[in-house]
């Protein structure tokens, strides 16, 4: 019974440190949201005339976009989960974690959980944004809360693959290398920002079946009542749990066993 | 009981022996000093001791307790600071020692009553509710340590506390340190200062490459190096190999040479008698030396016929910055 108590116990007060950041340095709070405002600028501005509101849903592009980003700036959030560990791994606090009598998941459940408070954060400021951009949520209010957890589920369980790959690569800079890497082609080849329809076959088959594609497209099903292939929500549910179970143990035992 | 004991240990990473069967065992209530150049091993022991990881080969315990079977109950009595300050620099001092007491599962309020009795301790009272990145050096130092007090921990494990500090900051610490024990502390002290092991240990390990090459009181490694040091500078370099021909047969050991202030050291048994012959056969050697002198061994001499080569302490201080990691 005290072993569950600690284990909560632990990743709050980890949390709490993680948050506190936030608030001194609001700076990074602005840095979080200031590159997927000119993702969303760009995008909308840039593509939103030449693609027309009759090709997507939503009837407007910002109304297709907007999900989409999103989606984008939860995998861009997670990353921060494995850089923010690789760095206090450089610093020796968490060879001072390791040395307490604590829980041995708390310190990536106090990161990968201030993320997600983060990112809902992030999120209100992206669809304050977008609505001045014309975007509106066209499913009723509910539908929009699901919209934004769904986002954050996703965010939390990429944040422990990041976990795993920052407490693995040691540094923040090969942490963020190494996520990048991955990050870029995923999301661009999704329909996190364009419909699939016209890409080539061979692609498309990836992207539709790929998670950022799924969760871009339940996001859009909540936001905007855009239909959704059939399953895409069991499938991205079993991603989501998928990665859960295969990271939580992958990073708690890497934490464990760092040498 | 002892306070910890490692028992054959080997550890290995690839082909680098970091411990290459070590055996020691420490007292309870007493300073013990661990003394080695870098990369000797005195990190990777203190890191197993304090369950950071575990032996290849061999055991380790501390208060009895097995540092990988029971790892959870070794971490309740001890208390771990180090040549980085581990502390987190956006928080003040006194939330950083606050959440260290939380994480022992300290109650709420003996945790506030504990930090503010450590600030005032480590004379950080009136810095407490600042961020740590506006502290200097030395106060990150006594916070580091300062966290590693919050449970009053048995045994305390300090992996060079004072590399990098001024002068001053060095004998505050080391006034906290002889206080800690006072209280009923063990302490695993590492060091790559002479001097502190010699000022503050019971007892010293001399350890490189891995392995113990010796140990004993300051005085026992003293005496077993065996009487007198006589050492004189050379005022040319040049003069290196002549000198050292010329003085090879008069010493108990070989004599040692230390090319950064270009001088000899002989270790001698009867030091005052033996003098006149070091000047006699420099003088047939043509040599004459810039400064000549006769004193008791110190640890720094010590350490060098052991190892054949000067304590890091003596080459210029390393820059801050980045934890190094194997």
């Amino acid at each position: 019974m005290d072993r569950i108590k600690h284990e909560i116990t632990d990743t709050l007060v980890i949390t709490k440190r993680n948050l506190l950041r936030y608030v001194r340095l609001p700076r990074l709070l602005f840095f979080s949201s200031i590159q997927p405002i000119m993702f969303l600028t760009l995008f909308n501005f840039v593509f939103g005339g030449a693609i027309g509101s009759n090709h997507v849903p939503g009837g407007k592009y910002i109304n297709f976009l907007l999900p989409g980003i999103l989606t984008q700036v939860m995998l861009f959030g997670a990353v921060q989960t494995g850089i923010g560990l690789a760095d206090d791994m450089g610093k020796g606090i968490i060879d001072r974690f390791r040395s307490l009598p604590m829980s041995r998941a708390a310190v990536m459940g106090g990161r990968t959980v201030a993320d997600a408070v983060r990112n809902v954060i992030v999120a209100i400021i992206m669809i304050s944004v977008g609505t001045l951009y014309g975007f509106r949520f066209l499913h009723g209010f509910w539908n929009a809360i699901l919209m934004v957890l769904i986002m954050v589920i996703f965010g939390f369980a990429f944040s422990w693959v990041s976990a795993y790959v920052g407490l693995s690569s040691g540094d923040p800079e090969t942490a963020q290398l190494a996520s990048f890497m991955f990050i870029f082609p995923f999301t661009f080849a999704s329909a996190a920002f364009l419909p699939t329809a016209t890409m080539p076959h061979w692609l498309r088959v990836f992207a539709d079946n790929q998670p950022i594609t799924l969760v871009a497209n339940t996001a859009r099903h909540f936001s905007i009542g855009m239909p959704v292939a059939p399953h895409t929500m069991q499938h991205l549910a079993f991603y989501i749990v998928g990665i859960l179970l295969v990271f939580i143990p992958l990073a708690v035992g890497k934490y464990r066993s760092k040498a | 009981m002892s306070a910890f004991e490692i028992k054959d240990v080997y550890k290995y990473y690839g082909d680098v022996h970091a411990l290459d069967g070590v055996s020691l065992k420490a007292e309870e209530g007493k300073i013990f000093g661990l003394l080695g150049p870098n990369g000797a091993g005195k990190t990777t022991i203190v890191r197993m001791l304090s369950t950071l990881l575990s032996p290849d080969k061999g055991s380790a315990t501390v208060l009895g307790v097995d540092v990988t079977k029971e790892a959870d109950k070794v971490r309740r009595s001890i208390g771990l600071a180090g040549q980085f300050a581990a502390v987190d620099e956006i928080l003040t001092g006194r939330e950083n020692i606050e959440m260290v007491g939380h994480l022992y599962h300290l109650h709420r309020k003996e945790v506030k009553l504990r930090a503010q009795d450590l600030l005032e301790r480590l004379n950080l009272a009136d810095a407490a509710d600042r961020p740590v990145k506006t502290y200097s050096g030395g106060m990150r130092r006594r916070l580091d340590l300062g966290a590693s007090l919050v449970v009053r921990p048995k045994v305390l494990f300090l992996d060079e506390p004072t590399t990098g500090l001024d002068p001053r900051t060095r004998l505050d610490l080391w006034q906290i340190i002889r206080d800690l024990v006072k209280e009923g502390a063990s302490i695993l002290l590492t060091t790559q200062y002479l001097e502190e092991a010699d000022e503050l240990a019971d007892s010293i390990t001399v350890i490189d490459h891995g392995k113990i090459i010796a140990e004993g009181t300051s005085d026992e490694l003293k005496r077993q190096f065996g009487g007198d040091v006589i050492e004189f500078q050379l005022s040319n370099a040049s003069d290196q190999d002549k000198a050292m021909r010329a003085v090879a047969a008069i010493g108990s050991k070989l004599p040692s040479f230390d090319d950064s202030t270009l001088s000899i050291s002989i270790p001698v048994r009867d030091g005052s008698k033996v003098l006149a012959e070091v000047v006699r056969a420099l003088d047939a050697a043509h040599i004459e030396p810039a400064l000549l002198s006769l004193h008791r061994p110190s640890l720094d001499d010590v350490f060098l016929s052991l190892t054949g080569k000067k304590t890091e302490a003596t080459e210029p201080a390393k820059p801050h910055g980045k934890r190094g990691r194997k």
